[in-house]
């Protein structure tokens, strides 16, 4: 599904990968930790397309495609989503209209028919029963006036109706309480498909307590340094991430 | 009469020469005269004139032609089909063409009890009395000096008091045929005491015509009347229109006009607005859609005569390829009107290299005790909203429509009535370049 090979980038001048490797088979799920400034959310964002990063070496195959020379949103209509971190208001854009619009577009790059009225409304539906999403967002201008949690329930049902095959969650967890990261991840783990992969940026073990990954991987220093299993995690969480950051700097 | 070596620029004499040719034996003559010679002593307004610094019209107006005749009925007919901008609300009608009444495409059922309507070219013809009762001094004004000079008809409504007016009402005006001319309107509006009514005005025309619009709006507001003003300017894509709204507001009035401009060639939108008693607001509000070599200007003037008025000023403009947009807003205090709450917000979108906006907010404060504040922007697309969109699977020009749509349909939703909104909604998008909506079915 994905392959990432030596995956170098800057910004402004800055490195902040450097040297990133990572094949994410179909179906898997792989969980990348580590301590903030470490480059998770710059690599999730150089997967989705953002323009602000220069790329100085490596590649990116999606599907054997080169994902680098693809627009952001020729990525989603590929099958790429991103989950942002912060996902962001946008006053004046209905989050229905939003949501047709996105769906219309993804199926219209894909050489599929645009939904009927009645198909999108019964898919928005069923999508936000599961994820509890009320009516009134529904009804509201996109993320504005949502809480933290709302707005992470909001970026999970975008990943269910556009039922990408790589959803990339960038700390989906962070600003969530027990509740609704229960929620959130439910969602999450109703996606979970052998056609669908997923790679979880976390900071903390607690979201893949819920969401349980089949690899982890840890990032410090826009490198990975260490690959496990599921219990790798444990580990983290119990000891923290001195000894990777040390080890770096040493 | 001032004399021939005045005249300055090619436009002027036009209209020194159009002037001449009128009737002499027009029972308002010497109104008229009076008029053109204010417009006279000062010409077209240019750049050194302050009001006019970023519309100058002895730049932009090349030429002025002749006014325009009444059009046959069948072309007036098919120039009214695109003036449908609030067809969803099915309003009542008040129709000029080429400026003139036209009576047969007109609707006026159901509002008779609560409004009174006489065409204006009646009281042109007994001498046009009601043209220098205008509290506004022509020489203020070259669109007021123009109209004088040159009306030919207009709308005189009156809003019968305590009238609950349920059915929108819509001036519209509509130039029809393939030859340039110049249409001008005169509105007088009577609001009575405690009236409500929506009051709908709507400009359209040909693209490819030179023709030219002015009309200047008088509206009379009582005591405790609520009214909204809508404006729809969308006129050819060569057109020059100039139109001037005159509200005065008595105590306790709720006054609210917007504007949705996006024709013309050059347009001069121009508020000037006195709270002449106490107790009374105003959102003056509107939208701006500029392409190509577009010239739209939003000119307000808010005149706080007495204490314990509210005036809100929220203009959105999207300015793309070598347009220009102009936002002049100034909001006077006078030295009594204290406990004036004024507020005023002029943002624009440039989405061009080539693209201008002139921001001018002024601000003339004489009392103290007051709460005023404004604020202006010109900025481009947020980058970090448009990487959002995109990584949803809109591509960039749908994206950026979407985006600039929400930026003006964020001043829409403010009138506060839906189905309006809705209407003006639909227009921003078409101005926008957004496709027709197909149905399934549909598309062949």
């Amino acid at each position: 599904m994905l392959e990432i090979k030596n995956l170098h980038a800057e910004v402004e001048g800055q490195k902040i990968l450097r040297g990133i490797d990572l094949t994410i088979r179909d179906g898997e799920v792989h969980a990348i930790m580590g301590p903030n400034g470490s480059g998770k959310s710059t690599l999730s964002y150089i997967l989705a397309g953002k323009s602000d990063y220069e790329i100085t070496e490596g590649e990116i195959l999606f599907n054997g495609e080169n994902l680098l020379e693809m627009e952001p949103d020729a990525r989603a209509a590929a099958g790429v989503f991103l989950a942002f971190q912060y996902p962001i208001e946008i006053p004046g854009v209905g989050t229905m209209n939003f949501l047709k619009t996105a769906m219309n577009a993804q199926r219209k790059a894909r050489g599929e028919p645009e939904l009927t009225t009645p198909d999108f409304m019964r898919r928005v539906k069923e999508a936000a029963q599961t994820l509890k999403v009320s009516q009134d967002m529904l009804k509201r201008p996109l993320n504005v006036g949502f809480s933290g949690g709302e707005k992470k329930r909001m970026e999970i049902l975008q990943m269910a109706l556009l039922t990408p095959s790589l959803c990339v969650l960038d700390e989906t967890d962070s600003g969530l309480d027990i509740d609704a990261l229960r929620i959130v991840s439910e969602g999450v783990n109703a996606l979970r498909s052998p056609e669908r992969s997923f790679l979880v940026i976390t900071h903390y073990q607690r979201l893949l307590d819920h969401i349980v990954p089949d690899v982890v991987h840890v990032m410090s220093k826009g490198r990975i340094v260490r690959t496990g299993g599921k219990e790798l995690a444990l580990e983290l969480e119990a000891k923290g991430y001195a000894d990777y950051v040390s080890e770096e700097a040493a | 009469m001032a004399e021939a070596t005045r005249i300055r620029t090619k436009a002027e004499e036009a209209l020194a020469n159009h002037f001449a040719a009128l009737a002499s034996d027009d029972a308002a003559a010497e109104i008229r005269n009076a008029a053109f010679d204010a417009f006279l002593e000062k010409g077209l307004p240019h750049r050194r004139v302050e009001d006019w610094k970023y519309t100058d019209l002895r730049a932009l107006v090349r030429d002025v032609p002749a006014p325009a005749q009444p059009a046959a009925f069948d072309a007036s007919r098919d120039a009214l089909a695109r003036a449908d901008v609030f067809a969803p609300l099915a309003p009542a009608r008040i129709v000029f063409v080429n400026g003139f009444f036209v009576p047969s495409l007109s609707d006026t059922k159901g509002i008779e009890g609560d409004v009174e309507f006489v065409s204006l070219n009646r009281f042109l013809a007994d001498g046009g009395s009601f043209l220098s009762r205008s509290q506004l001094d022509a020489s203020e004004s070259p669109i007021l000096a123009l109209n004088g000079a040159f009306v030919r008809d207009g709308a005189a409504l009156r809003i019968r008091e305590d009238a609950k007016v349920a059915r929108p009402l819509e001036i519209v005006s509509v130039f029809a045929g393939s030859e340039p001319g110049l249409q001008t309107m005169r509105h007088q509006v009577m609001v009575g005491k405690g009236a409500e009514v929506t009051i709908l005005q709507t400009f359209s025309g040909p693209d490819g015509v030179a023709y030219h619009t002015n009309v200047v709006s008088e509206v009379q507001v009582e005591a405790q009347a609520v009214v909204r003003w809508i404006v729809a300017q969308e006129e050819g894509d060569c057109a020059i229109h100039l139109n001037l709204l005159v509200p005065r507001l008595a105590d306790d009035v709720t006054f609210d006009p917007f504007t949705l401009a996006s024709g013309s060639l050059v347009s001069r939108n121009e508020v000037r607005l006195s709270f002449d008693a106490e107790g009374s607001s105003a959102s003056l509000r509107g939208a701006t859609v500029a392409k190509g070599k577009q010239l739209i200007d939003n000119t307000l003037v808010v005149d706080h005569a007495v204490p314990n008025c509210a005036s809100r000023e929220q203009f959105n403009s999207a300015i793309d390829g070598e347009a220009h947009g102009v936002f002049q807003g100034k909001i006077i205090v006078r030295k009594h009107a204290q406990k004036t709450d004024g507020k005023m917000m002029s943002r624009a979108l440039l989405l061009s290299e080539e693209a201008e906006f002139a921001n001018k907010p002024e601000l003339e404060i004489f009392a103290d005790d007051v709460v005023c504040g404004h604020g202006a922007t010109c900025g481009q697309i947020d980058e970090e909203m448009l990487f959002f969109l995109r990584s949803r699977g809109l591509d960039k020009r749908e994206a950026e429509r979407l985006l600039i749509q929400a930026f003006l349909s964020e001043v829409v939703a403010e009138i506060g009535d839906e189905a309006v909104a809705e209407c003006l909604d639909e227009r921003i998008r078409r101005a926008l370049g957004a496709p027709a909506s197909v149905t399934v079915g549909e598309a062949t």
